[in-house]
């Protein structure tokens, strides 16, 4: 009998992209809803975003049951930290601990691809992109999970955030309005949903401003 | 309290059967600044006096909020009811995040006087010195409880501990038949009236008290000063107007301070057979 290699893997991929861009005083986050294994759809209508604190939420894609698990624990954190601090976490101070979270587990990883968006402290927008083991970087604008290798060359091409390595330090929040950074991530989504069979179903974009938070939803193509 | 030849540790019996230490850890809650609580059907308000130890400096935090759904108030040592809100707000979390939903307070009560029994129980630790009045909404409806330093805790419909508790606990035995029916707001004017019992004369001022409420429909949170000066305003009109009935009451609350006095110098039934 030739040896058996184990087939048993403690990960699935459910698939889906994520999305967010950041503007100078708002951050737009968004998500399809699908999930999927293999080739088949385990539900049209899951959410892959997230409510961290006050002003800032988290989208990932990847294996919705860790994606879960650290959805939960950062949230207990969260209460601890109000407990101790008598405050809200900011965006980038979640964003530090969602670092530090996802390391921890570095020889047993979350699979979880996140973007974390909000509003920093001085109420510009903050985007912050993540790979599986906790490695992380502001940007102005970001799109992880399988649709990610389609949609981010078009924001590339749209939305031309500078190299953080240069000199002298350009801001990388999008001069766009929220209205149009809105439009540009229905556009986004939907040639997306046109190529990549894990994308699609209902698209799902949180909006967060000075305001609050508000939610708005797009059908997407179901096939 | 006299000194006695089997008070130097806490595993140690009187031949009386009791256990000094402990008594003593109770005392320590009689010494604290007073915290009281009371509950209606659907609401629990929580109220302490602030005291500063002087005028110089800021007062102790005595009013916790534990969970969304839960909310302590402590009176004695502080040091130790920080302690315990944080092994409460632990338990909170860690039982939100098994079950998805929110720790029952009978079941937070039962886990901290078995706590606080284990440090009756070992030579090497000491009673903590602090009891606590858990205030907490659950699926049962509206709860209070207060946990002793001996392990034992109890329900009420309303309380007080700590100095001058007395003077709180006439005023509420008197008017606790009312409070299960209460509307959210009444509760709050009956936690500040308790108070000002308490004080022995001092002007109530929100700047010496603070309130807090948890009810169905509000999570914990505490009032701030100014809605507290708010509804201290609203009734102190309806005080004033009744200033003869006012001076009988306080003329009745010296009576069980003398009471108190005499059932000390007895020492006739333990302090823990509450």
């Amino acid at each position: 009998m030739p040896k058996q290699q184990a087939n048993w893997s403690p990960y699935d991929n459910n698939g889906g992209s994520c999305v967010a861009i950041a503007g100078a005083d708002y951050c737009v986050i968004a998500a399809d809803t699908r999930m999927s294994t293999g080739y088949n759809i385990l539900t049209r209508d899951y959410s892959k975003i997230c409510k961290l604190a006050d002003k800032c939420v988290m989208a990932s894609s990847g294996f919705q049951a860790d994606v879960k698990a650290l959805q939960k624990h950062l949230a207990a954190r969260h209460l601890i930290y109000q407990h101790q601090h008598n405050k809200q976490m900011s965006c980038p101070a979640m964003a530090q601990l969602l670092s530090n979270t996802l390391y921890y587990k570095r020889f047993f990883p979350y699979y979880s691809f996140n973007v974390l968006g909000g509003l920093d402290n001085e109420g510009k927008g903050c985007v912050f992109t993540y790979d599986a083991v906790g490695s992380y970087e502001k940007v102005g604008y970001s799109s992880q999970g399988s649709g990610s290798t389609l949609i981010m060359p078009f924001l590339d091409n749209q939305l031309k955030s500078p190299s953080p390595l240069l000199l002298p330090v350009q801001d990388a929040v999008t001069p766009l309005a929220e209205a149009e950074a809105v439009d540009l991530v229905k556009t986004v989504f939907a040639s997306a949903s046109e190529r990549d069979i894990y994308t699609g179903d209902k698209l799902e974009i949180v909006v967060i401003n000075a305001d609050g938070i508000r939610r708005e939803y797009m059908d997407l193509r179901k096939d | 309290m006299f000194r006695n030849q089997y008070d130097t540790d806490v595993t140690t019996w009187s031949p009386a059967g009791r256990l000094f230490q402990v008594e003593y850890a109770m005392e320590a809650v009689k010494q604290g600044s007073a915290a009281i609580g009371l509950r209606s059907k659907t609401h629990i308000v929580l109220g302490c006096v602030n005291k500063a130890n002087s005028e110089l400096s800021s007062h102790q935090k005595k009013i916790f909020k534990v969970d969304d759904h839960i909310g302590v108030a402590i009176a004695g040592l502080t040091a130790d009811g920080r302690v315990l809100s944080r092994y409460m707000r632990n338990e909170c979390i860690n039982y939100s995040f098994t079950y998805e939903s929110p720790l029952p307070v009978g079941r937070l009560v039962v886990q901290l006087a078995d706590k606080a029994q284990v440090c009756t129980q070992r030579s090497w630790k000491r009673p903590y010195g602090v009891g606590l009045l858990v205030a907490g909404l659950d699926e049962s409806g509206a709860h209070l409880y207060y946990n002793c330093p001996s392990g034992n805790y109890f329900e009420y419909q309303a309380f007080a501990i700590g100095s001058r508790s007395q003077a709180a606990k006439t005023y509420l035995e008197r008017r606790f038949e009312s409070f299960t029916d209460a509307s959210r707001d009444d509760l709050v004017k009956d936690a500040l009236m308790a108070i000002r019992e308490t004080l022995q004369g001092e002007t109530l001022k929100s700047s010496v008290c603070t309130i807090a409420v948890v009810g169905v429909g509000e999570p914990f949170h505490i009032l701030d000063q100014a809605t507290v000066q708010q509804m201290i305003d609203a009734f102190e009109i309806v005080g004033e107007q009744e200033g003869p009935a006012a001076a009988a009451g306080q003329e009745a609350s010296a009576e069980p301070e003398a009471e108190q006095g005499g059932a000390a110098a007895g020492e006739g039934v333990a302090p823990m057979d509450i």
